[in-house]
This record gives structure tokens, sequence and C-alpha cells, in this order.
């Protein structure tokens, strides 16, 4: 058995590398593959179930053994065809799953008991309770995977970017290059993506030149790959900047992925080469005949000194020339048609390989049957052809269907979306050939599934066991399932299943294409929104001016509002008690820039919110305002918010800081889509004002002092210039004491916080945040959209159906007529009382083991006296007043007795709105 | 990543735009109960084509009516919303 | 039905495994059932095992128009779990996850039943309380549920990025230890041998393209492969319910919509549980096979493509490497995708339908992997006896004309905003 070599060209490596350590060279241009071959390297990897020793069998994407783990610390990237990796200085590669090592490996006992571990044998077994299938799990779990992944994190960028044209060609080969060139002379804007590192396809193993699309107005994209084709002409490209492992030059993503808007698409993708089935096809040594020919002329390697080439097509006989010129040996050519092409080589024709022979270092020979006889031939190479199965998934991935093409025994593209074209090998312009026979002496080790250890045998018993669905067959055996996702192993997978059923193979059927055409990284499907972007942060507007006070940030969506101010060695809740005491005695100022706002004007605008709001709107006066609610068309509550009036025409509404948006859409189809001819507009104003609630005894005093004005009565409003800065001022109160809400314009504000903050500071009070925001609106009884308001509950469950407004005719006045949004048994809004701590999501129940009644949807402290309030859901609602019950929290063993009172702790009477 | 033609926009692509309700489901506020019900609550949900409402979120923010097939996904027509549209 | 054991395994490795028999018949339709179940996904055949197991009812044929387990049952991301906040349905997924629990045995086929156990990330302290209700509605249903601290979390799952600056920081989670996963295609399998050996006919390759009609009574389905008379016929077929309740001239509250998920090329073990998230979409876990199962948000508009939206994907592989930054150079090996009944309460229908004769198993949205026995129970005992198990009493068709709806998620009747 000779080693795979370098062929003596006078080319020099420039590069140097190592693999399982040790280092090795290469010259540019090559793949890892190819490097490999011309360092000697024949074993490369181990199988995923049987471990069986495999070397490089393609010399592209469809590469199904040659697995290596490439790079380093965080860009390590396991499981990467040798194949589809170009080798650069200092690359580190690494031999996977194999242990301890690729020479000697452990798991290669699987191989030996490989009689008992068919495909789906683990179906069979393993019974018993689920922690003994637990156990073999363990071992399971660990011997299966392939590489293993990179622990730190990932040091590189990654980038998402779009484009458009008029046409986009998929393959950079002969028939992809000539039709980007006649599109480009055609006038439109051409994109070519090709995978590889240069342009030329197949024309490159057969040392053809192609011309140069550039020079024609064509945009080339190298290292590209169409990895998904969408809808209407949406397809996304992975465009790798740096080989898997390397670093990317300064500033720049190590991957790409392009979101593309093409008018047409042309797919000249190629086809790939078929593997043929055989005994110990699987071997090191066992190759494609293309790829044979491929690392002849490209990669200046010869894979093996003898040659044994077995085909059932034409274009095999091209490897054995190159074979030939590379100073290599042809041993013979196994045709399996009878009529064979002349030339120079062993030709024999009714032949065909039975077994090939060798080691973990490679193959030593083939026992091939020639007609009826067989014999032994020593070889280094099987170079092995089946024929070509045309690349269609990007055709089928958009809803193209397929046609059967008997002359080549392959799936050609039919018919489909009439954007897309396919040209070339793509479309079925290769070879034909004869079909295999289906004799199998040696089904157990002819491999169909090279991967995943899927032999002839498997499809076999796949047929046997009733698995005949093609998608069955898959599913079972795992056959098209690995990396490679069936490349090299559908087409001979469906041949035997369909001579097992007795059909044609187009009558078998194919199972589905799916992106990505090749794998690509979770890095580049995130892009920049990997890591600390997947979702943007939304500052308010004085977010500064809360930092500097050291605010402790609450998420709510995407914004972060202030959640307390600690001062030094406070924890959290002492510090919203602090805030949240002073706000009931002195005073204290919160912001609330990111409640909903949204400015409702127009003649018509008060019918407008009378649709939207299910409270009374046309009785509000000129400066004043209202508290409302909006219900779902199904009549469920969807927010609540307040109502001003600040003119005859000019309202203006706010609602819930997580339901703006959804507020927003809602007023837009109420307005546009119920009520077209309403002459009303509505702004969405969210974002353009920065909210400051001043509130408590002394809010009075300081507004007066602050604005000039007579402060407005409670849910009264005024215009008023503070700091300079024209503010509107609404008299409305969440917390339970005399407040006001100041608005202006948000990059303006700070100087309006600076200045009630110091004078609420002089007066004994200080900033509150949201905690202590939780704890005073619950002691009022408000309920806050997402507890007491959470979707399910109706205005009745909270108390608020006698704001309904009577004459009807708001959104969801007629779903609300649904018997049981009204049923006396639904769980209603009562208060909660104790001496302890109630703890917040607790359920309610008569005692332990009691049934569920309900649960305490938002809980906190009493303010100016100890113990605990809480507003909860309880069924019968304030029926049950008076009532002791459990609020159980099982998780945080918690429970607590609770006494039901109604929903109100602090001012039942509103007697502090009034000055 | 289907390319939708807004009439006030151009053809621009499916992420901007944000899908509501079929058209048969819109129910006024001077509907009977028993009709709210049946509209809001049942869907003949065609594996053919359907008229749905979508909006143009991230663009003109206006609404619309595609006339889209639910299994090819091919749009027939997009036409700004007007009330009077037959269902 | 030949057993399976390791016995058997032993003797079949030794003999070049023959002897093993058809998992499933192929029969031909006969002229008349007891029950037809319209739909051979994992809901469908658990049904039918269970009318003949449970019921003695084995005059029942199965139908469905491809093969076996090719609906979603064949493309979920196989979580088994069964904590929900609404007791109606953790009633239901958790009497589910009990038959999940003995199944293999039941069936003598290993599905593969993992309790890995099912984790809940908070991100917040919102998100804990929003945990601690769903954990102790859980645990007064008498079902496991178990607050996690950060620590606890960290040690569970430590390549999640505990660091207190993430995008999604991680404060706890809620586990149940009793879910976890299970081999998705080996449950239809399963149920389809084991409901064969009953009896039952399971018959592929047959679509039903209308039901026989008399006396405003379903009568039987006309199929691809003729018309077959029936005593009772149950849909069962997910994304496709609308159009086959049409046959009946039926509306229903569902919508079809595009889910999809996508898989790593294998590596070796290193996510062990199901990490899902209280308010991320986003999911993850890792099969026996050693490739990362992720999902995200649904596709948010009808479609009976089958082909989802990049930009799901794209946004689901954003969010996981936020929460677990070591999967960043992992690879997608594919990705696929389901069309789901997505009913207008997130809620599935179990029920009779306002057609004698007629019945409806459906509107799982998203979530009909974990329930597939527990809804073949119920199913069977609805198609049995006619009156619904007290478990499914809850999903009835008429609940949304009564208002009476379970909504987990609480966002109301458009499918998309699930």
């Amino acid at each position: 058995m000779t080693a795979p070599r370098r062929i003596a060209d006078g080319a020099t490596d420039s590069l140097r590398f190592t693999f399982d350590g040790r280092a090795m060279t290469a010259r540019p241009g090559v793949t890892l593959a190819a490097a490999l071959l011309a360092n000697g390297v024949s074993l490369v990897a181990r199988s995923f179930k049987y471990h069986r020793p495999r070397g490089v069998m393609a010399a592209g994407v469809e590469e199904p053994n040659a697995l290596v783990t490439v790079g380093e610390g965080g860009r390590t990237e396991p499981n990467t065809r040798a194949t589809d990796v170009f080798v650069y200085d200092g690359l580190v590669a690494r031999s996977q799953n194999a242990w301890p090592s690729l020479n000697f490996d452990m798991g290669a006992m699987n191989g030996m008991l490989a009689r008992f571990l068919p495909a789906g044998f683990y179906y069979k077994t393993f019974f018993g309770p689920a922690s003994r299938w637990m156990l073999y799990e363990r071992f399971i779990r660990r011997a299966a995977g392939l590489g293993k992944a990179p622990v730190d994190s990932d040091p590189d960028d990654f980038e998402h970017r779009a484009a458009f044209c008029d046409v986009l060609v998929v393959g950079g080969g002969p028939a992809g290059i000539q039709a980007a060139r006649d599109a480009a002379a055609a006038g439109g804007r051409v994109i070519l993506a090709e995978q590889d590192a240069v342009l030329g396809g197949s024309a490159l193993r057969d040392g053809i030149a192609v011309p140069d699309p550039v020079q024609a107005g064509v945009r080339v994209m190298l290292r590209t790959t169409a990895s998904g084709n969408w809808d209407h002409g949406f397809v996304t490209l992975v465009e790798r900047i740096a080989e898997p492992g390397q670093q990317p030059p300064a500033g720049m993503p190590a991957q790409r992925l392009w979101h593309v808007r093409a008018k047409r698409i042309v797919l000249a993708t190629g086809a790939i080469e078929r593997p043929l089935t055989f005994a110990g096809n699987d071997r090191p040594g066992v190759m494609l005949a293309s790829a044979v020919r491929a690392y002849i002329r490209r990669h200046g390697v010869l894979a093996g000194q003898r040659v044994v080439i077995a085909t059932n097509n034409d274009d095999a006989y091209r490897t054995a020339d190159a074979v030939r010129e590379a100073g290599g040996t042809v041993v013979a050519i196994l045709d399996s048609r009878a009529d064979t092409p002349a030339g120079v080589h062993p030709v024999f024709a009714d032949a065909a390989p039975l077994a090939a022979h060798g080691g973990r270092g490679g193959i030593t020979a083939v026992t091939a049957r020639i007609g009826t006889t067989t014999r032994r031939l020593r070889a280094d190479v099987i170079a092995m052809s089946g024929g070509f199965t045309p690349v269609v998934h990007l055709h089928s991935q958009a809803g193209g269907t397929l046609g059967w093409r008997e002359d080549i025994q392959a799936f050609v593209p039919e018919g489909g979306p009439e954007w897309i074209e396919s040209v070339g090998s793509a479309v079925g312009e290769v070879e034909p050939i004869a079909p295999a026979s289906a004799e199998l002496p040696d089904p157990k080790h002819s491999f169909i599934d090279f991967q995943n250890d899927v032999a002839a045998s498997d499809v076999d018993l796949a047929w046997r066991e009733g698995y005949r669905s093609v998608e069955h067959l898959k599913r079972y055996t795992t056959l098209g399932m690995a990396t490679d996702q069936g490349k090299t192993s559908n087409m001979a997978g469906l041949a035997r299943l369909a001579t097992s059923a007795g059909v044609t193979i187009p009558q078998a059927g194919l199972t589905t294409f799916r992106p990505p055409y090749t794998p690509l990284t979770l890095g580049a499907m995130a892009g920049a929104d990997g890591g600390g972007h997947a979702a943007p942060r939304r500052r308010i507007p004085l977010h500064d001016a809360h930092e500097a006070r050291g605010a402790l940030w609450q998420p709510l969506g995407l914004w972060h509002r202030p959640r307390a101010y600690p001062q030094t060695g406070e924890t959290l809740h002492d510090a919203a008690l602090r805030e949240a005491r002073a706000v009931r005695t002195v005073a204290g100022c919160t912001d609330v820039s990111t409640l909903a706002k949204f400015a409702v004007r127009g003649p018509d605008a008060a019918r407008l919110l009378e649709l939207v709001c299910a409270t009374g709107i046309a009785k509000l006066a000129v400066g004043r305002g209202r508290y409302t609610f909006m219900l779902r068309e199904d009549g469920i509550v969807l927010d609540d918010g307040t109502v001003w009036r600040l003119d005859e025409n000019d309202y203006l509404l706010t609602s819930s800081t997580g339901g703006a948006d959804r507020m927003e859409a809602h007023l837009s189809y109420v307005h546009r889509v119920l009520a077209p001819t309403l002459r009303v507009s509505v702004v969405a104003q969210q974002e353009h004002y920065a909210g400051i609630a001043l509130a408590g005894p002394r809010a009075v005093a300081i507004l007066a002092d602050l604005a000039g004005i007579e402060p407005p009565a409670h849910m009264g409003l005024a215009h008023a210039e503070v700091c300079g800065l024209r503010t509107l001022i609404l008299a409305a109160s969440y917390s339970g004491e005399r407040a006001f809400e100041l608005y202006a314009a948000g990059h303006d504000a700070a100087p309006i916080w600076d200045a009630i903050e110091n004078k609420v500071r002089a007066a004994g009070g200080f900033p509150y945040g949201l905690e202590a925001l939780e704890f005073l609106r619950i002691e009022k009884g408000h309920v806050v959209i997402g507890a007491e308001a959470d979707g399910r509950t109706t205005p009745h469950d909270l108390g608020l159906e006698r704001m309904l407004r009577k004459t009807g005719g708001f959104v969801g006045a007629q779903a609300l007529a649904r018997p049981a949004l009204t049923a006396p048994d639904r769980r209603r809004l009562v208060g909660l009382v104790s001496p302890e701590q109630i703890p917040e999501g607790a359920m309610l129940v008569a005692d332990h083991g009691a049934p569920v009644e309900g649960h305490v949807s938002s809980a906190g402290p009493r303010l100016l006296e100890t113990g605990g309030a809480a507003l909860a859901l309880l069924a019968g609602g304030m029926a049950r007043q008076g009532e002791t019950l459990l609020a159980t929290s099982p998780t945080r063993d918690r429970h607590v007795r609770v006494t039901v009172t109604a929903p109100v702790f602090h001012d039942p009477d509103g007697a502090r709105y009034r000055d | 990543m289907m390319l939708i033609d807004c009439p006030y926009c151009g053809e621009r692509a499916q992420a901007e735009f944000t899908y509501e309700r079929t058209l048969d489901s819109i129910v006024s506020l001077d509907m009977p109960v028993e009709e709210v019900l049946a509209r809001l609550f049942s869907r003949a949900n065609p594996r053919g084509e359907d008229r749905e409402l979508w909006r143009h979120t991230s663009g003109c923010r206006q609404w619309l009516v595609l006339r889209r097939h639910r299994r090819t996904h091919a749009i027939a027509a997009v036409d700004p919303y007007a009330p009077d549209d037959p269902e | 039905m030949k057993r399976y054991s390791a016995m058997a395994l032993l003797r079949a490795g030794l003999t070049g495994q023959r002897g093993w028999e058809r998992a499933w018949r192929d029969p031909e339709p006969k002229p008349h059932y007891d029950v037809i179940v319209i739909g051979g996904g994992g809901h469908g055949l658990s049904t039918a095992y269970y009318l003949a197991k449970v019921h003695g009812v084995r005059s029942v044929a199965v139908l469905e128009r491809g093969w076996i387990g090719g609906g979603n049952t064949g493309r979920n991301t196989t979580i088994v779990r069964s904590n929900y906040r609404q007791k109606p349905l953790h009633d239901l997924f958790d009497f589910a996850l009990g038959l999940w629990e003995g199944m293999s045995d039941e069936l003598n086929y290993n599905v593969m039943f993992s309790p890995r156990g099912a984790l809940f990330l908070g991100h917040s302290d919102a998100d804990m309380t929003q945990l601690a209700q769903r954990g102790d509605a859980l645990r007064c249903s008498g079902i496991d549920a178990e607050l996690m601290t950060g620590d606890d979390v960290h040690r569970l799952v430590p390549l999640l990025d505990m660091s207190p600056d993430a995008r999604f920081p991680i404060h706890g989670g809620l586990i149940q230890r009793r879910g976890g996963t299970a081999r998705h295609d080996a449950v239809a399998w399963g149920y389809a041998r084991a409901a064969d050996a009953q009896g039952v006919d399971v018959i592929q390759n047959c679509e039903v393209t209308g039901l026989v009609m008399a006396g405003g009574r379903v009568t039987g389905v006309e199929t691809t492969r003729g018309t077959i008379g029936a005593g009772r016929v149950g849909i069962c077929v997910a994304g496709n319910s609308g159009p086959v309740a049409a046959m009946a001239g039926l509306k229903l509250p569902i919508e079809a919509q595009t889910l999809q998920a996508f898989v790593t090329e294998p590596v070796k073990p290193m996510i062990d549980t199901v990490v899902m998230s209280q308010s991320l979409h986003c999911y993850v876990s890792q099969s026996d096979k050693g490739g990362i199962v992720l999902g995200g948000d649904p596709d948010q508009f009808p479609s009976y493509a089958q082909r989802g939206l990049p930009i799901r994907l794209e946004k689901a592989a954003a969010e996981a490497i936020a929460l677990v930054p070591a999967l960043s150079r992992l690879r997608m090996v594919r990705c696929w995708s389901g069309t789901t009944d997505m009913s207008f309460d997130g809620s599935p229908i179990i029920s009779a339908l306002p057609v004698d004769g007629l019945y409806l198993n459906g509107g799982w949205c998203y979530g009909g992997f974990k329930a597939t026995p527990g809804s073949g129970w119920c199913y069977a005992h609805l198609l049995a006896t006619g009156e619904s198990h007290p478990l499914a009493a809850p999903f009835s068709f008429d609940r949304f004309a009564t208002g009476a709806t379970i909504d987990e998620a609480g966002v109301g009747f458009m499918p998309q905003l699930r």
C-alpha cells in the first residue's frame, strides 16, 4: 500500500499547519484535505457509530468522512469538513470522536459489536424505569456527538448585510459564469455566489480555463454559500471571510450572513458524484473519481500510486487520464456497462468492485467481479463513480418540483416559481449512467450513509420491519441525517429501498430538502445581534441623571427604569421602604417617562376614545382627566390608563409602558379599520416626553414653588414653565398621595428633574423607583397590567364594572356578554392583610392540601404600619370579606395566614387628594 | 420572507409588515353578539387563498388587504384597506 | 407482536437480524369501522391504541394521508413537561407525563423518554415571581416544581452566561425534574405497533377527501382509497384541522401557522437539561445524538407552507448565543418547520363538534407533543363513550362562545400574539 503524496511539480509549500500536533506544510490555495493527503495522511477521522477508520472521500462540501476540529479557543469549529477549509498559516486541526487517539480508538469496539447494533437497535431495548434508561443514556450521549464544542467565548464578530440584485447566480462553475455574464450583458445587477475560494467549479478538475465574470460587470462573492432559498427570491448567503479557526483581518467579521433579494435566481449549483455501494467502500483510500482528479489537477496531490477506477459512466475515464499524467498507475477501470469507451487504459466491461480490503492506513486490494469471475487487484485507491446527482436543494427549498431522468438516474428540477431557473449540471447535464445491479454479497459492510454508518443491510432491515416510506427509512436508520444531509447517500439509499419495494426510485419518493445547503454557524445566523445585542436596551431620556444617583435598574420589556436608589448599606427592600414612606409623609419624585402617551386630536377625538375606552369620555370637561380602561374585542381587560382633555378637541391618553406598542396598534386599528371616517389624528408620543411624578403631602407646595402657578386640583391639568421649559402638568396619582405628573420634551428635561429632586430632598423626601411605586400603588388598590389584569381578567373581576359605560359602543362590549365572563364563581379582586409579609404569587387555599381558590397577584409591606398587604384574585371575591385563608408558596416554603379585606388599604375615601 | 408590494411604499420585505387578522373576522361595534362571536372565534382557515388584513408597521404604517395563498405564499393583490371591501 | 428485548437483540445479532417482524401491517381499508381516526400522528395513533387497550374498541382505523408521524410528531423539538400555570392544562399534561413515564414498557418500544429536567430561566425578579407563582400552582396540584437560584442553575447548566451584565441576566429558574425529552418518531412508531397488535388498522397513504353525511350525521369518510363507513369519526390532524372540518361545513377557532426549529451538528455532551425562558421564546436542548436542538418565535402569520422565515431562526440563534455563548461556532445543519394549529386561547380542543358523529382533537398550538399520550387517552374516552374525560372536559369546542377559555399566555384570540 502506498500512501498519498504530493506530485512533484515545483510548487513550494509556504504554509505551516498541524494535525493532531504533527507539524506539516502546505502550499497556498489547497484545502486541508488536500494538504493532509499531500503529507501522506490517509486516516483522518472515525465514523459516528462504529468508529471505523475514515479518510478523505470527496473534494468538496459533500465530504461525509473527513470531519476534523479546526481552530483553538473560542474560534474552535468542530465538525469541519477538511475539504471545506483552506489551509492558512498556523492552522491547528485535530481529529475528533476518537479516544485515546485516531490510530488507536477504543470506540472501534462498537464496530466489533456492530452485528448487535444495527439501525434502530436502541428502540428494542433499554426498557425499565426511566432512571435506568437515563443511565444507559449517559453512555450513549458520551459516545454520540462528533466534535467538542468550544468553551471559551467567540472572540470574533459576525455581521448581517443586505443586497439586492436583478439576477443572483448561485455557483461559479462554467454554467454559472456563463449565466452571470449573459445577465450582466443584458444590463442587470448581477451577483455570482461561489462557495469555493476560486471560480471554476467542475472546470477546475479538468484544468479548463473559465472566463472572468468580473470583467463583464458581475459582482463575484467567493467563499460564499447560498444557504437557503426562501420566499419570493429571498436568499440567504453565508460568506466566510476567515476560514474556520482563522483570525479575521482587523475590523472584519469572521463570517457574514447576506440577506439577498433577487428578481431572478439562476441555480448553477452543479452535481455531486455518487459513491458505489460495495463492501468496505468506506475505507480510507476509497474516493470519488472526480475527487481523485480534482486533487491531481487542482491541488497537486496523487491519492495513491495504484488506482482502480470503478464506474458506470464516462466521466471517470478522465480521472484515469489524470492519474496517468500524474505518474500513477491505472490498475483497471471496472465499468459496469456492457459497452465501454475505447482508450489506453485497462478497461473491464460488466465489471464492478465487490469488496475493498485494507486497514487503518488505507486499502491494499480490491476484489472485483468481472463478468462472472472474480479477481483480486492490488490497489491503493479506488476511484468510484456512480454517476452524478444534480444539486437541486435550493430549487426544492423554494417549492420547486422535481422530475426523474431515467438516463442519469437522478431527479432534476421540473416546475417551480417563475423567478428560479437551473442551468448546467444542476439541471441534469451530466453523464448518462447504467443503473447498478442490486446484488450485494456483503450488505453489512456495504455502506450507504458513511457518516452515520448506515449500511445496505440497515436499509434492508428497515424494509423488513415495515419502515418503508422514504421518510421512515431515513428516520429509522438515520440515513441522510448526518452533517452532509445525504449528499452522497440519499440516492443510493433510495435505490436500495426502491429495489426492496419493487418500485421505481421516483415512486419511492424523496425526503425534503431544507436549509442550510451546508451547515452554518449560529454566530453567523445571529450576526451582530449575538451576545449583548440580541435585543435592544431602551433608555429613558433621564437615564444618565438616574445612573448618577446610583439607581438600581429594572428591565420592563426592553426598557430599563430605576427600581430604587439605595443609600450606602441599604438593601433594595430597605431603600424602597424608605422611599415609599417618604412619599406618604413628605414627598418623593419618580420617573414615569415610559408610560404610553397618545395625542388624540380632532373633531371626532372623543368619539374615537369612546370606541377604545370602556368608560365614560363624552362628559369629560376641558382641563380635566379621569381613569379609564380598554378592553380587547373578547371583553378581557387590555390596558388601563388615564384620559385628559387638554382642549375642546385635544385629548391625551396615557396607558401602560409594556402595552405601548399594542395600544398604538389598537388605536390605529380602531381608527383606520373600524371607524375610518372619524376626523381624528392619533400620534404616539411615548418617547417624546420625559415624565416626572411628584407625589406626597408636600407636593402641592413644591409644585407651586417650582412652576409659579396654582397647582391644579386632583385630576385637573395645567400648562406651566418649569426651569424655562414648557411643561404639561397632570394632577394624577398612582401612589395614593396628592401628586402631579410633569411632562416636558425628553431631551430637555434633566434640569426639571434636578429642580424637583432638590426641592423634594429639601422637604425631607427622596427620589423613588419602581419598587417603592409598587408598595404605594398596592396600598391604594390600583390594579396593574400584568399582575391583576393578566390577560384573563374582565372589568367585573377587577371591580371596575361600575365604570363600564352603560351605553356600550366600546370595543369588547359584545363579547363581554358571554356568560362565563360574569359567572359568580370567577376569581375576583380582593385585598389581603397579614401581620407578616405576604408572598407575591402564592396560592390561596383554605388550608394546606385544600383546593386552590385564587392567588396573590401583588404584595408589599404596609408603609406606615406593620405587616403586609396584598391584592389577590379569589373565587367569590368580596363575598368572602373577613375570611381567613392561607397564602401558600411551596416553592419558597412560605405559608402565611391572611384575612380577606377590601382591595384598598390606604385612604379609601381619597381624602389625600383634597387640598 | 415574502415580498409585499405596499401600495404606498412599493415592494418591501415581509419583515416590515405585521399580520393582523382575516378580513372576515373584523367585527364592527354595531354587530349583534352572535355574529361577533362567530366572526371572532371561528375561521375558514383555508389551505388556499384568503383575504388578510396586514399593517406595514415598519413602513407607512397603513392597513392593507392581502389576497394571499396560504400554502404557496403567492400574493395576488395588495390593496389599501377600504371599509366597504366585500369579504 | 414479537416482543423487543435485549435477549431478542442478542439473538438477532447472532442470526443476521432475521426474525424481526413488521412493526405494523399494511392493511386494506375495511368497509366500516366503529371509529375512524383521521390523522396518523402521535395523537391519532395513541388514541387508537387506548381505544383498543382501555375501552376494548378494536374496530378502529387510523387513516393517514402520508406516512405515520409525518406531521408535527415528526417535526417537534421533543420537549416533554407539564409545568403550565393554568390548572386544567397542568392537570392534563401531568396525566400525560405519568403515561410518558411508563410508555416504553407499555408499548414495548423504547421511546427514549428522558426526564432530564425542563428548566425555565428567570431574567429578573419579576420573572422569578412569575415562576414562583407557576411553581406554587403546580405544587398545590401535586406536580413537581422547584425554584432554583442562579447558582443552582449554573451548576445544572454550566455553559449559561451568568454574568450580571449579560443581555438576559439569569436570576434563577423553575425546574420540573420529571420533564425532559423523548424520541419523537419512536412515539408514533411505538403506538402504531402496539395499536396494530391490538387489531387496529393503521392505514397509510390514505387521504380523507370528504365526509359522508346522512341526515345531518357523519357516517363515514371519502378517501383516496375508497369510501369507508364509520360509527364515529375523530379528526386528529393538527395544522390541517381547518380544511378537514370544512368538509363538514364547519369553521374552527383555529388558525394554521408555521413554527420552525433547527438542530446543530452533533457534538459531545454540553447541555444536559431542557432550557427554556420565562420571557424569551428561545429554547435549547441537546439530543441523544449530540445535536443542539433550538427553537424560537413562531412565524406569526397564517401558513400551510411548512417553510418559514429565516429571521425567526436568526433571532433564536442570537438569543441562544446570549444565553449560551459556547453555541456560537456550532453549526446549524438543518432547519425544518411544521404547521401548528393555533387555537384562539392557546389551549387544545378535545370535543364533540356541532355535527353528530364528528369529533375534534386539535388546537394544540406548539405544545402538542408533550401531551401525546394524555391526548390520546382522553380522545379515546370521548370516541368510545361519547362523553368527555374529566381532564378533557374544560377543552370543549363551545368554550369560546361561553367565554370559559383557558389562556395560559393571556394574549387572547389572535394566534400570532401567542
